[in-house]
Parts: C-alpha cells; structure tokens; sequence
C-alpha cells in the first residue's frame, strides 16, 4: 500500500489508457508522455504498460507501506527520500520510508513505476484517470491509499541507470492533414514560422498555444469527426490546441496537422510559458 | 477520398451517415490487421492502425467504401434488433418544448415516441449518442444557459436530435423525461447499450 501524503498541483493513477472504445465516446486517456511511463516501468522490471503515477509539477508525497522498488522517469524533480533515490535509476524505498518530488528543473509531468504497478481497480480495462470523462480513479488527494500489484512473477531489474532528455528547445514534428485544405493559403507556414507559448489553460486534454493566428480559408461548419491524440486542432480564434492523451474521441474543428507519435511526449511535457515550435515533415 | 491522419490514422470520407454506417460494421466484421480503433462520424470514419501496412489498408478501405456507399438497405430491418426506452415523460422542458414547438404536450410525447430513432455517432461524453431521425416539430434550440447536473438517465432534446444522458453531468439539451433503463454501465461489456447505427425507439412508461 502507497498512502498519498500530498498530490502537489495534480496527480493520477495512468497506464497506457482504453483502447478501442472511442466509438462509445470514451477517450483513450493514459500517461500523457507514455514513453516515460514505459521507460519508469522498464527500470523496476515491470510490463511497461502497469499503471504508475503521474505527477504534474513534481509536489508529490508518498509514504509506502512496506518496502518497494520504485523509479521516476519525465520531468526531472529534486527527490527527497531514501539513499540512491532519484530520477531514471530503480531504487528501494523501505515499509514506513517517504518519498518526495520537488517542483521540476524543466518540463511538467514526472512518472513514478513502482515493482507490482499500482493495482487499483481497473475500469473498462484501464487503471488511468481520464479528467474528461471522469472514468478511472479520481486524481490522488492527501489520504488516497494504493494498492501495490503483485512483484513476485516480474523479471528481474536489469537497467541500473537510463539517461534522461535534456530540455533544449522544444520543437513538434507535424505532419501535413487531414484538414489543411480548410485553411487559408500559407495557415501552415504560418504554423511553423515563429515559436508558439504555451497557454495557462493547458491540462491533460490538450495544449493550448497562443501565437500566430490561423486563419480560415473555408467557410462553413465542419462535422464532427474522429480525433487522434497528437491531433492540431484549430477553433475559430484561430490559435492552436494540441490534443493529448484525454483528448475528446470526436471534434468540430478542422485539424490542420498532426504531431508525430515520437513528439507526442515532448508536447506533454510543455509547460504555461514555455514556447514551442513546430516543423513540416510530411 | 482518403485523408492521412498523422502516422497511424486514416479519414475515410463516405459523405453520409448511412455509409459511414455500413463501413463501421463493415470494419468491425473483417478487422484488418492492426487496426485498434474505428471511429464513425456523420461524414466520415477515423480509422487509426498503428500496427498496418498503410498502403494495403488504404486500398482496402476505398473498395469497402466503394461497396458500402453502392449498398442500398441490404435486408430488412428486425425487430429484436431495436432497443426499447421506457421513459416517464416529466421532464423540466416538456412543457417548453411543448411551447417551442406549438403543439400541446401530449403531442410532443406522441412525435417523440412515433419514431425509430437511429444512433448516428457517441461523443460529448462516454455512452452519449447522438440519436437521429427525430420529428422535425421536435428541433428546438438547447438551452441559453446550460444546467450544472443533469441526472443519469435523462431523456433530452436538441437541435436534430434526442438523447439519454448516461451519467450525471452538466448539461444544455431540453429535459423530456427520465427512463429506468440503463443505457451506460462500465462494468457491463460492452457497456453502452447504443452503438452507432443502434435503432431506439422511445415508449411512454
């Protein structure tokens, strides 16, 4: 059992979301950057698709019950807690022992694995939180307790140390669709001719960007359609949302890009403030 | 025409709703490999394969597309296959409705249950489908300012469509009534008793 101490600004249980199901209008949720989740799950020898935590702008306090392998991958934070605790190497925190995430040097979401998973009770196949639909657990609080999965048939832990992305500039890779044709000529040099900065009112379901305006070539209203995460989708103010893992299954507004899926975690990891870039590749 | 959706995504325009219809069911009767999601719309079908050839798969769905907008009503309809609302009609808005549409109440519930309604597509939230084919008498504007908690089971209209709302939640359609049936439940598989092309038919309790 993990007894949550504090959650910070926001903190969920994810794994890699509900696939399969977005024709009943249910997101695909999951870790936002799920290569982190994978890599934190890799480090303490689990599947990499068991549920761990995702904690956004570090804050997290955890006290855990009896001993356990634990790793933390993503946005770097200060760790406070048992000797050798940090970020991208599996370390053991013993029964009573506490750890702590500060706020993150860069970037904003920090994924903890833990040997076992987190083993909440799945709906619709899922542990994640989905903050669209409400499906899943709800976010952690002070007192949330979580149950630890069963370690016994895991593999060994075979990675001592995994390195971490640096912060650089963050650039999206797009490609090109499926709606570019609802823009006005040059929407898309447009998108990529100058950094946009990331909205305050960014959360799980997308990113939103303020910056060059993309404006309309074609009137009219567009049907609802399919939505991928990843998915440029543009409102009529004509700035960018980039859609994460609870983006809505189904949307009105005309995608005029789609991030690729090796950038879907650098999106994740913007922060309000940060600015962004985005470049052609297809 | 085919629309490439980032790497693992195609948009398949059938420019209606009854062929997005046929090449759902289609799609989910032959599942080509790697394909994990099948999303209709009413112009359209998301088809997201991160684990096909995109080539072969495209040029498989441009012959079901081609088949499924050629395919008039293949069979008749059965009547097994529709699923039956029971709703107690007192609802909040069924007398606004009433007004909006200038007929007495009794007529709203008559227009409201005199016809096979047909899900087009879910969305707005898990288990939300949009129900097409309601009496045009019945399109009223939703409401200028939407409630903060609508409960489960509320039986609703706006604009073309009818609704049942699956979970609490805020809402703007018009309250006609409320049905006993459950229409979303997780732990029920599948849990939504709507699915795109369901056929409903809502009854007077």
């Amino acid at each position: 059992m993990i007894e949550v101490l504090g959650s910070g600004p926001y903190a969920t249980v994810q794994d890699l979301g509900r696939r399969g199901l977005a024709h009943l209008g249910v997101p695909r949720s999951g870790a936002a950057d799920e290569a982190s989740l994978r890599l934190a799950n890799r480090l303490v020898g689990n599947p990499e698709g068991l549920a761990g935590i995702e904690a956004t702008f570090g804050g997290l306090r955890l006290r855990f019950g009896r001993g356990a392998w634990v790793a933390l991958a993503g946005a770097p934070c200060p760790v406070r807690g048992p000797a050798r605790a940090g970020m991208g190497v599996p370390f053991w925190v013993p029964g009573g022992g506490e750890l702590a995430l500060g706020a993150p040097a860069w970037g904003l979401r920090t994924y903890l694995a833990v040997r076992g998973g987190v083993a909440v009770e799945p709906v619709l196949g899922s542990r994640s939180t989905d903050s669209l639909s409400g499906l899943g657990p709800p976010p952690l609080a002070p007192g949330t307790r979580l149950p630890i999965g069963d370690a016994a048939d895991r593999g060994g832990i075979g990675v001592d140390l995994a390195p971490l992305p640096g912060p650089g500039p963050a650039v999206l890779r797009v490609l090109r669709g499926p709606r570019d044709d609802w823009f006005a000529e040059g929407a898309l040099a447009a998108l990529c001719a100058a950094p946009y900065e990331v909205s305050q009112d960014s959360n799980r379901v997308g990113v939103r960007l303020r910056g060059a305006e993309l404006a309309r070539g074609r009137e009219g209203e567009l049907p609802s359609e399919g939505m991928v995460a990843g998915a440029v989708q543009v409102p009529p103010s004509g700035q960018p949302i980039v859609f994460l893992a609870d983006h809505p299954p189904t949307g009105g507004y005309p995608v005029i890009a789609v991030v690729r899926e090796a950038d879907l975690g650098v999106a994740a990891q913007l922060r309000p403030g940060d600015e962004v870039r985005f470049r052609v590749t297809g | 025409m085919i629309r490439r959706v980032g790497e693992h995504g195609l948009l398949v325009e059938t420019g209606a709703l009854d062929v997005s219809h046929r090449l759902d069911a289609a799609l989910r009767a032959e599942r080509p490999p790697g394909v994990v999601e099948v999303v209709p719309g009413p112009e359209t079908v998301l088809v997201v394969a991160p684990g096909a050839e995109q080539g072969g798969l495209r040029a498989r769905l441009g012959e079901l597309l081609r088949r499924c907008a050629a395919a008039g009503v293949t069979e008749a309809p059965e009547e097994k296959d529709v699923v039956r609302v029971p709703v107690v009609y007192d609802g909040a808005d069924l007398e606004s409705v009433a007004e909006l549409a200038g007929v007495p109440v009794d007529e709203v519930v008559a227009r409201h249950t005199g016809r096979e309604l047909v899900v087009g597509w879910l969305g707005f939230a898990p288990g939300f489908a949009y129900l097409t084919g309601l009496d045009p008498v019945l399109h009223v504007p939703r409401l200028a300012t939407p409630r903060t908690s609508v409960p489960a089971g509320s039986v609703a209209v706006a604009g073309p469509y009818s609704a049942v709302y699956p979970a609490a939640s805020p809402g703007g359609w018009r309250l006609l009534g409320r049905t006993g049936l459950r229409v979303w439940d997780v732990t029920a598989r599948p849990p939504s008793a709507f699915r795109p092309g369901t056929r409903v038919r809502f009854e007077a309790a």
